[in-house]
């Protein structure tokens, strides 16, 4: 039981952090809030 | 041009929204009593093993449909299977993509509202000085509509239409401003929730506030595992079933919210994210709170004949009652967090469930957001009210049944094999990995081609032809006798016909007759609301036609 549920729990966390440390991507993306970001704005 | 201009706003918005969307009541009501009644702990493997080979390709598939429909801007699942199988008939199929929320919704949104009137009477206290058949009888007054207890006429009829006022209104306020708003306030709070109950399911104690076991009993009961059945084929459809029914996949949810992706940006990572925190809120939050808590206070027989009824009675019949053990206050936090915690795992699905139909209008018809959220509203309402008004007389079944079982199936046994073999695996798989942000395993295109279909046509024909008892081995060696839990024998009213046929009261048989009545009128109130989609669909066909799109 105690394997099951960190193991489900590691799996979370790891995609979770992922996600949250993946590398910015040009603009324009699929997400409004980043919009004014310089380091997202449109490549040259 | 189409009307429809929705964006998320981050991409963590997102993905708490896909995980709402896939977090919901059966999270917390459905997942410990399957995992009861198919083996304990020798379920989860099954249950793993569907999530690996099932869940996540259905996962990655709906993602990626819905991405590349959205490139053509379509946003609901009738268009985005159009852009991929050419046969005029896909569209068709895509309309149970719309279909499954209208008719999922409408009885969901029943429960939803449960949820909300029961927060309002944990905060006055009502259940405080109820005994367990006290609680029940609650209940059982609740959904009978008659008799009010708040004070307020048709109390049941009441919060179901705030709650669908509040769902269609966050629905107008859009993605990024009202969907995306309330999961990322709603998933926060329900895993503080969650936590909060899951610490209270794991610390009961024999002999205070009236519990009888330790924690550790009814961890044990479900945990234990019954290497038996780990064989049995009617364990893994269950488990099998379960993975379909946490992920929200087959519906079209999916699809519309990914069609808002662009096609350079992360789905891979996002499934796999949204995936993962479905997981845990259902392994490691659900099966912490209900069977544990239940077994704490009413030992294993009383919760092994509760759960034959299924998750829905324990929480609303059975819980209120435990946690007035707590004490009044800790009692009313408890209720308020368990059923506020219901209430976003309900409301981030139902949510979800109204942007096909938005999507579809605002893409064919030009509508405007706010016009065809409340159109949404209303087509809700009018579904849903039979479910209200003859909850007793298995309306809400059918629905659930039809819409929100069977259709599901259907749904994605048609969709896993026109992505992996009409649409074309290598196409596919450059789909899913375009812009991804994961290198996603080679052995998932193997996977995806084969076992899935593979499995969800099991899954498919096991519930069409389950034998009688789960009895496959009696089956395979030429006793096929259909069980009533079969899709051919729920087709025929089996087991109302043999209730009827063996009833003597005569207001038993006046219950059963009106009960097939309602059963029946509700799939002709189904099929009407698909034929009218088909029929709209088929109007938007002739429509871009007359506009020079296709």
């Amino acid at each position: 039981m105690l394997l099951t549920m960190f193991l489900v729990t590691a799996l979370t966390a790891y995609f979770f952090y992922r996600v949250l440390n993946a590398p910015p991507k040009p603009e324009p993306d699929s997400y409004l809030d980043n919009d004014d970001e310089p380091g997202r704005q449109p490549m040259a | 041009m189409s009307a429809n201009k929705e964006s998320w706003g981050s991409r963590v918005g997102l993905i708490l929204a896909m995980a709402g969307n896939a977090v919901g009541l059966g999270n917390f009501l459905r997942f410990p009593v399957q995992a009861v009644q198919n083996g304990g702990g020798a379920f989860i493997l099954p249950y793993l093993v569907c999530f690996l080979v099932m869940g996540i390709p259905l996962l990655w598939i709906e993602w990626s449909m819905g991405r590349f429909g959205g490139r053509y801007g379509n946003h609901s699942t009738p268009y985005i299977v159009d852009t991929m199988g050419k046969h005029r008939l896909w569209k068709y199929i895509g309309v149970f993509g719309i279909w499954t929320n209208i008719a999922v919704a409408a009885y969901y949104c029943y429960i939803e509202s449960w949820t909300l009137s029961y927060v309002v009477h944990s905060i006055l206290g009502t259940f405080n000085g109820m005994d367990q058949e006290g609680v029940a009888a609650f209940f059982n007054t609740y959904v009978s509509i008659g008799e009010s207890t708040l004070g307020i006429p048709l109390e049941a009829v009441v919060f179901y239409v705030l709650c669908l006022l509040l769902n269609t209104w966050i629905l107008s306020q859009g993605l990024a401003g009202g969907v995306e708003r309330v999961a990322k306030v709603g998933m926060p709070l329900l895993i503080l929730f969650g936590m909060f109950l899951a610490y209270k399911g794991f610390t009961i104690t024999a002999g205070e506030a009236g519990a009888i076991n330790d924690s550790s009993v009814g961890l044990n009961f479900l945990w234990t595992p019954d290497y038996t059945q780990l064989w049995s084929p009617t364990v893994w459809l269950a488990a099998a079933g379960q993975i379909f029914f946490t992920l929200s996949v087959g519906m079209g949810t999916i699809h519309c919210y990914a069609s808002y992706v662009r096609s350079k940006d992360d789905i891979a990572l996002n499934a796999m994210s949204a995936g993962w925190m479905n997981e845990f809120v259902e392994v490691v939050l659900g099966a912490s709170i209900l069977i544990p808590i239940s077994i704490g206070y009413l030992g294993i027989d009383r919760v092994t004949e509760l759960v034959q009824s299924g998750g829905l009675g324990l929480a609303f019949k059975t819980l209120p009652f435990l946690f007035t053990q707590w004490g009044e206050v800790l009692g009313a936090i408890a209720g308020v967090m368990w059923f506020g915690l219901l209430f976003f795992a309900g409301i981030t699905s139902s949510l979800a469930m109204g942007t096909p139909w938005m999507g579809f209008l605002q893409d064919e018809f030009n509508w405007k957001r706010k016009s065809a959220a409340w159109s949404f509203g209303l087509i809700v309402l009018i579904l849903g009210m039979p479910t209200v008004l003859f909850f007793h007389y298995g309306v809400f079944d059918e629905y659930d049944y039809w819409a929100g079982t069977v259709s599901l199936v259907i749904f994605a046994l048609f969709e896993s094999i026109l992505f992996a073999w009409i649409f074309g695996i290598d196409k596919g798989w450059r789909e899913i990995m375009s812009g991804s942000d994961i290198k996603v395993p080679n052995i998932y295109k193997f996977i995806i081609k084969f076992v899935t279909p593979l499995l969800l046509l099991w899954v498919f024909i096991g519930s069409l032809v389950t034998p009688k008892g789960g009895d496959w081995g009696a089956a395979l060696s030429g006793n096929w006798e259909l069980d009533d839990s079969s899709i051919i024998k729920k087709l025929m009213n089996s087991s109302l016909h043999r209730q009827l046929a063996e009833a003597t009261d005569p207001a038993v048989i006046a219950h059963l007759e009106d009960t097939l009545f309602f059963v029946n009128a509700s799939r002709i109130l189904l099929v009407a609301v698909f034929l009218g989609i088909a029929a709209l669909v088929y109007i938007a066909y002739k429509k871009r036609v007359r506009e020079g799109k296709i």
